[in-house]
């Protein structure tokens, strides 16, 4: 690749000009800055910024595997809002966003104020909370299929020690959603923890014994000191959680593949069943503005709330 | 955020630092209650990986029994030399290595090459730039995957290595890591290299890439981690069954043998083995890395 070898090259240019200042000085440091940059920006640019321009263009065209790209307006935008599997798709999406944002949040948020208590165990806990976390994708979903099984799984004999009578988790058209979400919260509560860790060592001990000293109780300093210090922190983790639930697609391709039926069939799922399955590329670009757009507004109203909060 | 300085006095020695405080001292039911509430944390976290272990050590009969087995008897090792006798392995491994090492390689030097040219070089039009890779991070590759499949199709590279190199190693995440990392390396320094005759390029390799270690190492961890893991890119740009990585070949394993629990879980162990090693070896790098850029890939 060409981008590889003008980065290894750079032989050290001389430096003579450099003690006349003025434009020519400003121009070579410039020249140089773009030579640092240039070799990620071209991939970056190539393999980034080009698709997500295009995928505005794709989404106005028939695309097909025929490779013809005809125009064809908003004919895929009214074909969508009449498309029933689109609609499932986009309440589902919102389903496992609603289910799993507060989730993961809550989950992280606890572990990681327990991690920060003095406790024996806490360094082992730290890094075997962080482990599904960076486990492939394939090997979870289909240890968490197995421990979901109905007749004989381990969670649903667990269940029955308790006299419960489990569901049938992911065959189950009600239960294959919160079962993902599991699995989901499961996996990503070590990262965010991680993050609200890093957050809560920011904060000053002297706020706590000032906390104390008038006599806060422990939830009033939590309520009243730890939330507050940690709203950007907060902040910034809804932002990465909130894009990272609605774009959710190789734990659902994995665990349920959108099943059963549709019960679980996401955007991005329903992206790719339309492109790469039934290589209707143009359609598959319009759902993909509509998520693109869907993660832009809600990212966009969580600054705003942000700023807000902050006057 | 906080800076790398700031997590690196936190993280690593926590555990060490923590025991002479003196409000050990206080066996209160509060510490109890947390002390439970840990022990069945780990649990949760860690009991799938354990069944997981356990059950590829066991017939297959045995995978699935009431109540669960929790000693696999007798063991069966063979599992592990039947997978490998009914899968092509190692051309996963091979592929998976490939990729893992090129993509890492190109990921660190690019990454760190442009975070130099972002953080310690001016040019007009820099911030601009910048903020560009940072506007893409509201923008999930699922939203363009379609058509930057189409177009490196169009370029003949789709059904190759060479797409998922390139998918890869062009993240924004490699930038942002190492800029943040380069920003807290006094100007003073570069000034002083500078005023002894040091061209850009010999300051980035001489001074900015050996103080940089540990970001350059979790930066290496990560993208490691991440283009081993990775399941979409090779899922729609691997076609043919030679150029499969190892989470392509087990998913399709995982279809084919489908009632042979304890093989599949035989082949998801081997597939998780390397990373586990790789984390415990750095973890520190790892955590590290991800609170201080607070992005993963």
């Amino acid at each position: 690749m060409a981008t590889t070898t003008s980065t290894t090259a750079p032989a050290p240019a001389p430096a003579r000009g450099a003690r006349r200042p003025g434009a020519r000085l400003k121009r070579r440091n410039a020249l140089i800055g773009w030579t640092f940059v240039l070799p990620n920006f071209l991939g970056f640019a190539v393999l980034t910024l080009i698709p997500v321009i295009a995928v505005f263009y794709l989404s106005l065209t028939g695309w097909n595997v025929f490779g013809q790209a005809p125009w064809v307006g908003l004919d895929n935008f009214t074909r969508m809002l009449g498309d029933a599997s689109f609609h499932r798709a986009l309440l589902n999406t919102l389903y496992y966003s609603g289910l799993h944002i507060p989730l993961t949040l809550v989950a992280s948020l606890g572990l990681a104020l327990l991690l920060n208590q003095k406790l024996r165990g806490v360094a082992f806990f730290r890094t075997a909370a962080f482990f599904p976390y960076i486990t492939s994708m394939v090997a979870i979903a289909v240890v968490w299929n197995m421990l979901f099984s109905p007749e004989t799984g381990p969670i649903n004999q667990f269940l029955d020690l308790f006299g419960i009578d489990g569901p049938g988790w992911t065959t189950s058209a009600t239960w294959a959603m919160p079962a993902v979400v599991l699995v989901g919260v499961w996996r990503e509560m070590g990262y965010f923890m991680v993050l609200f860790l890093a957050g809560l060592q920011t904060i000053p001990r002297e706020l706590y014994e000032a906390g104390r000293m008038d006599g806060a109780g422990a939830w009033q300093r939590f309520w009243n000191i730890t939330l507050p210090s940690l709203r950007p922190t907060m902040f910034f983790v809804t932002v990465i959680l909130t894009i990272g639930s609605l774009k959710v697609l190789d734990l659902i391709l994995l665990l349920t593949d959108g099943g059963p039926g549709q019960s679980t069939l996401v955007l991005s799922q329903y992206i790719y069943k339309k492109g790469f399955v039934e290589n209707d590329f143009g359609y598959a670009s319009a759902v993909s503005v509509a998520l693109f757009l869907l993660c832009l507004v809600v990212t966009a109203v969580q600054f705003v709330i942000n700023r807000r909060r902050q006057d | 955020m906080s800076t790398t300085t700031e997590v690196r006095r936190v993280t690593p020695d926590t555990g060490a630092a923590v025991r002479v405080t003196p409000s050990r001292t206080r066996p209160t039911a509060g510490r109890v209650v947390a002390h439970v509430a840990l022990v069945v944390a780990a649990a949760a976290v860690l009991l799938p990986f354990v069944w997981m272990v356990i059950s590829s050590l066991k017939a297959n009969n045995d995978v699935f029994t009431v109540p669960v087995q929790w000693i696999p008897d007798p063991v069966v090792w063979q599992n592990y030399v039947e997978i490998w006798e009914k899968s092509d392995m190692t051309t996963w491994i091979k592929n998976t290595l490939i990729l893992s090492v090129g993509v890492t390689f190109l990921q660190v030097l690019t990454g760190s090459f442009a975070a130099y040219g972002f953080s310690k070089t001016r040019f007009p039009g820099r911030d601009a730039l910048f903020m560009l890779y940072v506007a893409t991070i509201a923008v999930p590759w699922q939203a363009y995957m379609i058509p930057q499949f189409v177009m490196l199709s169009k370029m003949g590279l789709s059904n190759t290595l060479w797409a998922m190199l390139a998918l890869q190693t062009f993240s924004a995440f490699g930038v942002f890591l190492m800029k943040q990392f380069y920003e807290t390396v006094p100007e003073e320094l570069s000034e002083a290299a500078r005023i002894d005759g040091l061209s850009e390029y010999g300051i980035w390799r001489r001074i900015m890439v050996p103080l940089s270690v540990p970001a350059i190492a979790s930066l290496v961890l990560i993208t490691f981690t991440n283009t081993w893991n990775d399941y979409l890119g090779p899922l729609i740009y691997l076609r043919s069954p030679d150029l499969w990585t190892l989470q392509i070949g087990l998913k399709t394993f995982i279809g084919q043998y489908n009632a042979d629990y304890a093989l599949i879980m035989a082949g998801s162990v081997i597939s998780v083995l390397p990373i586990a090693i790789v984390f415990l070896m750095g973890q520190r790098y790892f955590i590290e890395g991800i609170a201080t850029s607070g992005l993963k890939g």
